[in-house]
């Protein structure tokens, strides 16, 4: 392991700071620029910097690599599961009015809110798979050579 | 126009422009100057003294709270990451070239 202090101290302060950001890009995604894919990718770069500087022994510890990949699936899930609900209930596949009957235009905020949760967690995951899948096959090759 | 508003828009431009400047010195520096040491010097002129005082003119020009605090956020990050991305640099540099010469002296 590579003894680097500054960039341990920066990224113990910095982790915290880019999982909110990726957060506020996820649930302000219908206000502002942002949605779904881009929070998941900033959510899973935390992870990745975390992984880089303090080795991957320690992220694979606060995120295992099977449950990464059980968030790939989760995410598709949750779609899944609001199109659906909208199809029992007697609408359209994905239509979000289904959520609040009363109120369409709040079914569509919540139904869009809920997707986008679900393409977030999928992207992270698998942005997070992808990383460990990298680094893990770099390893074995360096105990082939 | 008022006294306060005006000298707000003389430090806010005199601000962006010294940024400019700055920012246009360190490309010079990173295209023209000799050795890798010296260039990464100025890159890190365009990510701490060229960003910080955009951020402080832009800052001044904001007409509402929340784009300047928002500045201002991005300005404190900036100011913690952009260093710190130099440092990486420079260590990663300067480890591999005492590994160059420590296997160099090796072959001798």
């Amino acid at each position: 392991m590579i003894q680097a202090l500054v960039l341990k101290v920066i990224t113990k302060l910095m982790v915290g700071f880019i999982i909110l950001f990726a957060l506020y890009v996820q649930f302000h995604g219908d206000y502002s620029p942002g949605g779904g894919f881009q929070a998941g990718v900033i959510f899973a770069a935390a992870f990745i910097l975390y992984g880089m500087v303090m080795g991957l022994q320690n992220v694979e510890r606060v995120l295992p690599p099977w449950l990464t990949h059980k968030l790939m699936a989760l995410g598709v899930i949750i779609y899944t599961l609001v199109g659906i609900y909208s199809f029992f209930v007697g609408y359209n596949f994905l239509d979000y009015g289904a959520l609040s009957p009363a109120h369409p235009e709040h079914g569509q905020h919540y139904g869009i809110l809920l997707v986008e949760f679900g393409v977030g967690v999928t992207v992270a995951g698998v942005v997070i798979s992808i990383y460990y899948a990298f680094v893990n096959r770099s390893k074995t090759s360096k105990e082939d050579e | 126009m008022d006294f306060l508003p005006m000298l707000i828009q003389i430090f806010s431009w005199v601000f962006i422009v010294l940024g400019s400047c700055l920012m246009v010195i360190g490309a010079a520096g990173m295209l023209r100057f000799a050795d890798f040491w010296a260039r990464l010097h100025a890159a890190s002129v365009i990510e701490s003294g060229g960003m910080i005082f955009l951020l402080l003119g832009m800052c001044l020009q904001a007409n509402d709270w929340l784009i300047f605090f928002k500045l201002a956020f991005i300005g404190l990050f900036l100011f913690i990451t952009g260093p710190a991305a130099t440092h990486a640099v420079a260590k990663a540099a300067l480890s591999d070239q005492s590994r160059k010469n420590s296997t160099k002296s090796a072959i001798k």
